[in-house]
């Protein structure tokens, strides 16, 4: 990892409010629908070189994150500095020139690529848009060694070929050269493996950690796979219902965790062992709608370990250890808890 | 099992022999097209015009399936004796009927009970795999993905079968929802005894619910076994290669070792074992001669020519 210290992409106070359509019956009632909170007051950095990921159920507000700070849907307040230079609020003109440096690979490489393009068409298509390029020859060079940081080789073979020859890895493969032809310094990876076998995701996980190492590109993942995390990413933000419960490095984050919500997440990922023991459901109910989130902590009517005040006040994300924050009121409590093997001040299943 | 297309036969299922006891789980682990939920509709008969089962028994009770006819199939067996959750059951139903309707009315169409019979056992069912029974006259929309995956298990077990098929019964859940499912399921096989096939590509899952693993590979289980035997003493490259590439949250940061290649072609399989052209282990003969199906162990079976050296070099581990 580069010691190279760095900030690329800084968030503070983010927030992103959508409004709701009112419903006939709610304007009739000069009511308001109210907004969904998808993400809310949240911050982070992220350095030159590291892997930060974001983790959470879907809902908890990881992919409007990235859309919002691509300005592909502006924030509502907030501000978003990439490379110390302030984004949010630039219009599409002056956001151009930061399109480039900032690149996102997508889910589901069936569908985020074209198939009607060959594999140089659609890694050169970005090169040609912002006429990074000025002949063929030189656009040929850069896709060429973009496939090869890919693993695609030989490179050459596979410049006129297809989507529909490629096997999904290898489509996801393209999909990372496209982003990476444009020279960025941050990648936007969406749930880069979640839709591809097993057998090749080591593969796609390898040639993204291998790029960062390389070209010191700085990579924001988003996932909802913990084990995943451990084994990819530097530091890990937990969120739930749009707000950074728990962050930390990733692996002390996963294995030892402060949140009750993220020990419910660990708690809740099966292992590839059939002595090891089960499953546990840890947290009560489900996750509530972001359009009026729970008050106080947003975690509390699921929590074994909420007490009154958690309805009220909204615990802040405050440092706890170093490297360590939380947003729990009770923290201690449950860290303690958790170290000396117990799920919680209730024993076993909540779901029982 | 092949299905006839345009550009050949695709032997999606073949030579597979397995059994399930009573209140046991079997899972079958595979990748994308490598056949299990071909497997599973087989095992119904439920196959689209073009999938023709080539040859083989699917002995339900003492009776065949295989030259038993349509009529006899729908009466006898579906729902009653193996009922199927499919893949992607929660977006199964029907959005524009009430969710306790569609559990009800799978009762009636099999069996002769009242209306107010066929409601009662639905509410019953609805409170068995957690659902506030007052939510059978919602909708669909109006569920959660959890609630929906729970409904569906519901209107399977609505004729108390013996077997329940369960195609990837999580997929698309949040991990807590899931955790939810796998308890429900473990739960149904404790209090009734309702063996479960379980069909996933997530070998941990398979891991948590399964007495016994198959895993399938482009057509054919290249292992099987009880669960603590496959996953504690895997022999086959191919699934020492998964249990490589798979994440595990319990162990500290590792490398993850990726399985090279992609899954062969199902209408022109690879000659000889068709992991051959994916293995590190393979020589000449696995080119050239399909290896047969062994017992290397008490209730561990493995098809690959070198399964004795693959031992002996995993030592303790196997």
């Amino acid at each position: 990892m580069s010691t190279d210290t760095e900030v690329i992409l800084k968030i503070e106070h983010l927030t992103k409010l959508f409004s709701v359509r009112r419903s006939f019956a709610q304007s009739i009632g000069r009511k308001s629908a109210g907004r969904v909170h998808a993400v809310d007051d949240v911050s982070f950095e992220i350095k030159k070189g590291e892997i930060f990921g974001l983790a959470g159920e879907s809902g908890s507000g990881k992919t409007t994150i990235i859309r919002t700070v691509l300005m592909l849907s502006p924030p509502t307040s907030g501000s978003i500095i990439f490379k110390g230079q302030e984004i949010s609020g630039l219009s599409r003109g002056q956001m151009k020139k930061y399109r480039t440096k900032m690149q996102i690979v997508f889910q589901d490489p069936y569908e985020s690529v074209n198939p009607r393009m060959s594999v140089f068409d659609i890694v050169a298509e970005g090169l040609f848009v912002n006429k990074l390029v000025s002949s063929r020859e030189e656009a040929v060079e850069r896709v060429t060694a973009a496939l090869r940081d890919v693993q695609i080789t030989p490179p050459e073979e596979y410049l006129s070929r297809y989507p529909h020859e490629l096997s999904g890895g290898q489509r996801q493969r393209v999909a990372i050269a496209r982003a990476l032809v444009l020279d960025p310094e941050l990648i936007f990876a969406d749930e880069p493996v979640s839709m591809l076998d097993v057998s090749i995701r080591a593969e796609i996980i390898n040639v993204l950690l291998s790029i960062r190492e390389k070209r010191g590109i700085s990579i924001l993942m988003v996932t909802h796979d913990l084990a995943l995390s451990k084994d990819m990413v530097d530091e890990l933000a937990i969120m739930y219902v749009g707000k950074i419960v728990e962050r930390g490095p990733a692996q002390e984050v996963v294995s030892a965790p402060y949140h009750p919500y993220t020990y419910a997440l660990t708690a809740a990922v099966p292992v590839p062992d059939p002595e090891a023991p089960k499953v546990r459901v840890l947290a009560k109910g489900e996750i509530p709608t972001n359009i009026a989130p729970p008050s106080g902590c947003r975690f509390h009517p699921r929590c074994t370990f909420a007490q009154a005040v958690c309805a009220t006040t909204e615990p802040p994300l405050q440092e706890v250890a170093p490297g360590r924050q939380v947003a729990c009121h009770f923290w201690k409590e449950a860290h303690d808890t958790f170290a000396r093997g117990l799920d919680g001040p209730v024993s076993g299943d909540v779901t029982k | 099992m092949y299905y006839t297309t345009a550009a050949g036969e695709v032997k999606a299922v073949d030579g597979l022999n397995f059994d399930v006891e009573q209140g046991e789980v079997l899972g079958i682990v595979g990748e994308s097209g490598c056949g299990k939920s071909s497997l599973a509709t087989t095992l119904l008969k439920l196959l689209p015009n073009n999938g023709i089962i080539k040859e083989g028994r699917i002995i339900m009770d003492g009776e065949d399936l295989v030259p038993m006819g349509d009529a006899d199939v729908r009466r006898k067996v579906r729902w009653t004796k193996i009922a199927l959750v499919p893949q992607g059951a929660m977006n199964s139903l029907n959005p524009v009927f009430r969710v306790g309707d569609q559990i009800a009315e799978a009762i009636t169409a099999h069996t002769n009970v009242s209306r107010s019979d066929a409601r009662a056992r639905t509410e019953e069912l609805l409170k068995l795999v957690g659902v506030d029974p007052s939510r059978g006259r919602h909708y669909p929309h109006e569920f959660s993905g959890g609630m929906k995956q729970r409904a569906m298990i519901a209107m399977s077990l609505a004729l108390s079968p013996k077997v329940l098929i369960a195609d990837e019964p999580t997929t698309a859940l949040d991990v807590i929802v899931q955790a939810g499912i796998i308890r429900l399921l473990l739960g149904l096989r404790n209090d009734f005894g309702t063996a479960i096939i379980l069909i996933s590509h997530d070998l941990a899952l398979v891991a948590q619910m399964s007495d016994k693993t198959a895993i399938m590979y482009a057509g054919k289980f290249v292992e099987y076994g009880t669960s603590k035997e496959v996953y504690g003493s895997a022999l086959h490259p191919y699934t020492i290669g998964l249990l490589g590439a798979f994440a595990d949250i319990r162990k500290p940061k590792e490398p993850l070792v990726a399985v090279p290649g992609s899954p062969p072609d199902l209408i022109q399989p690879p000659p000889g074992c068709r992991f051959s052209p994916r293995c590190p282990y393979a020589e000449e003969v696995c080119r050239t001669k399909e290896p047969p199906f062994l017992e290397a162990a008490k209730d561990h079976y493995v098809a690959c020519h070198f399964w004795r050296e693959i031992k002996a070099k995993r030592g303790g581990r196997a």
